[in-house]
């Protein structure tokens, strides 16, 4: 599906003729777009807020006085960083991301291209079993897991969380890839496979460069999936100062520091700016890997 | 080309001469003996945090790249009619193996915990009808607790789908209308980006509440307070705590199916919809029995995506309410049935019923491949 948010700019008001008539229409949607702005605006300002100001009025005050030094700071960034331990959980996330997007990528990326140009017996079977794996719901591997986990001695270790989310996400990017390697022409591939090419260097020099959209496309969304992901990291890595992510760390803060909004609002403005810039500068792939991806199980 | 022709002859040395033995011995071997050493390595407490952080990157990312080129390299040494078997399995078969242990295994065996008793121990036949092993079942339609987590769960799956497809078509076809069009679609589309943890902070802070007669920090209470009531404490209204949650996934989905729905929107034709308006159809006319029709297939798509996204919600109600005050899902339940009670055989019971509801998604999806391919 080719879904662009700036996919076309003009807009067809007047070739449509007029749902509403255009000034209560505009109105509307800048209400909308305000009251979906508003929670994060009220999170933003309040990070830089002082605690004391935070306990004894509402975000919306320092409207007042906007320019007035004193009612902003820095210091809840500082005190989150270093002494909340978000610094460590910061880096711990992008530990845990990074391996969790290449690995199931590359493992996808084989699969599928062997899905779509090699012979071997049983290959609908398993190319239905991966469609079929796509939407069942990660709870069910939780228990099982775990327990195995626990026998390996893998719980609270990176390997264990890559490897976690990589099956998870591995029905969706080899359904994905294998989508875009299938539509590949076929006359390359057999022209290569005549100059005498292994299956690995068709692999590597062709199918590989030739796929970089799709690839590009599944990384955004797996990337964001286990940035953004609480249950995997909660079960499978614990809540320790030394493991935690992101998001463990600012759940863990919610249950501890119910009140400090100081820490939570600081806190949780640090797990969403990573999402947030990948948002804003590739929307449009982000997009188009979110749409793909929505049907993950 | 002399080093060209030095690099072949050692090349040849490796993969022709004798020690062409030794070196499919060797590298795999060596490989193996430095994933071992770096896993022991991240371990180590003692070490630099982020010297463990740049092994483990370079371990989690060139680690499984060497995988696939050792045992290629190793399969093509392989005679020539054995070769051809076994090569695609080289590309597949970590897949499979991954899929198998992640999902296939743990799938039947939590099918086969969910007829243990609760804690997974024995066969769970003691009070069932007919000695069938399904006391957690039983238990899950007969706790009272448990009944509210279903009944939960419905009004999650209702009200959020509801809402957000419907929400979503609209700003989609309002938006496909106005100037600045992109800009609006980003505002709204934002909070897709933001980790549901992240959003309950957010919104955990506009719900905040205040005793009455002290200033109100959360912009809902604020608001309420200035209109002259009491403060509410937000999260122990049972139930509308529900839709106060409920509010929160629909603020992060709705741009998501705008976009989506958007772009359908703009797939209709523009002779379709002139042609119904010269026949004098009202737009709201055209909205249902033009544009909705037109664009179904989309809206069906989105519903069940969403639909799949609801029946797992999770964190909103993890860092929220932790279930308390009647707002429990499945999805929490399930969670402190396993790290809280222990109950692994409860817990599997909850697990299948998610998976009982996708069970029609996924014959669909399955159908679909068949028909595609034929």
């Amino acid at each position: 599906m080719s879904v662009g948010v700036e996919a076309k700019r003009q807009p067809r008001g007047r070739k449509l003729g007029t749902l509403f008539s255009a000034m209560p229409l505009r109105i509307t949607i800048i209400l909308i777009a305000i009251l979906w702005t508003l929670p994060t605006v009220g999170l933003l300002i309040s990070s830089f807020r002082p605690a004391v100001d935070l306990q004894t009025s509402g975000w919306w005050t320092i409207f007042l006085h906007p320019f007035e030094a004193a009612q902003w700071t820095i210091q809840n960034y500082q005190t989150v960083l270093t002494t909340e331990g978000m610094g460590v959980a910061f880096l711990n996330s992008l530990l845990v991301t990074v391996p969790s997007v290449v690995i199931p990528i590359t493992i996808a990326a084989f699969a599928a291209f062997a899905f779509a140009w090699l012979e071997f017996p049983g290959r609908n079977f398993l190319f239905a079993l991966v469609i079929g794996l796509m939407v069942v719901p990660l709870h069910m591997s939780l228990i099982p897991m775990l327990r195995v986990y626990t026998a390996l001695d893998l719980n609270g270790t990176f390997l264990g969380v890559w490897l976690a989310h990589t099956g998870f996400g591995l029905p969706l990017a080899v359904y994905l890839l294998y989508g875009y390697i299938s539509s590949l022409p076929k006359e390359i591939i057999e022209s290569a496979k005549i100059d005498g090419a292994s299956p690995m260097m068709i692999f590597t020099r062709l199918i590989l460069p030739l796929s970089v959209p799709a690839v590009a496309s599944f990384a955004i969304f797996q990337f964001l999936w286990v940035w953004n992901d609480l249950l995997v990291a909660l079960i499978f890595l614990g809540t320790t100062n030394d493991l935690a992510v992101v998001t463990t760390k600012l759940a863990a803060m919610v249950g501890q520091r119910g009140q400090d909004w100081e820490v939570l609002t600081a806190g949780a403005f640090l797990t969403m700016i990573v999402p947030l810039v990948i948002f804003f500068s590739l929307q449009r792939y982000f997009v188009r890997g979110l749409t793909a991806g929505s049907v993950k199980g | 080309m002399q080093d060209k022709s030095l690099s072949r002859r050692f090349t040849d040395l490796l993969t022709e001469g004798p020690l062409r033995v030794a070196v499919s011995f060797v590298v795999p071997v060596i490989a193996f003996l430095a994933l071992r050493w770096s896993f022991i390595f991240m371990r180590n407490a003692e070490a630099n945090k982020l010297t463990i952080g740049l092994v483990a990157l370079t371990v989690g990312v060139f680690g499984v790249w060497a995988l696939f080129l050792i045992t290629d390299g190793l399969v093509s040494r392989l005679p020539d009619r054995i070769r051809e078997r076994i090569r695609p399995f080289v590309f597949v078969g970590p897949a499979i193996v991954i899929l198998s242990a992640y999902l296939v295994y743990p799938t039947f065996n939590t099918l086969y915990l969910s007829f243990r008793d609760a804690r997974g121990l024995a066969w769970a036949n003691a009070k069932s009808p007919f000695g069938l092993p399904i006391d957690n079942y039983l238990f899950i339609f007969s706790d009272a607790d448990l009944l509210i987590t279903l009944r939960n769960n419905l009004l999650w799956l209702v009200l959020v789908t509801g809402v957000v497809v419907s929400l979503g078509l609209i700003i989609a076809v309002m938006v496909d209308r106005i100037k600045l069009e992109s800009v609006a679609k980003s505002i709204i589309f934002l909070p897709m980006a933001i980790s549901a943890v992240g959003a309950s902070v957010i919104w955990k802070f506009i719900y905040n509440f205040k005793p009455a007669g002290t200033p109100q920090t959360g912009i809902l209470n604020a608001i309420w307070v200035a209109l002259g009531h009491e403060p509410v404490g937000w999260f122990i209204e049972r139930p509308w705590n529900n839709l106060f949650l409920i509010v929160i996934m629909i603020w992060l989905l709705t741009g998501f199916a705008m976009v989506v729905l958007s772009a359908a929107v703009k797939g209709v034709s523009s002779e379709l919809l002139e042609a119904a308006r010269i026949d004098g159809a009202s737009e709201i006319r055209i909205f249902f029995s033009v544009i909705i029709p037109a664009i179904q297939g989309t809206i069906i798509t989105i519903t069940t995506t969403i639909i799949i996204m609801v029946l797992k919600v999770f964190d909103i109600v993890f860092v929220m309410t932790n279930g308390q005050f009647e707002t429990q899902v499945i999805a929490n339940r399930m969670y402190s049935e396993m790290f809280t009670f222990r109950n692994f055989g409860r817990g599997s019971a909850l697990a299948v019923l998610l998976l009982i509801a996708v069970i029609p998604i996924m014959w669909s999806n399955i159908r679909g491949l068949r028909a595609s391919r034929t």
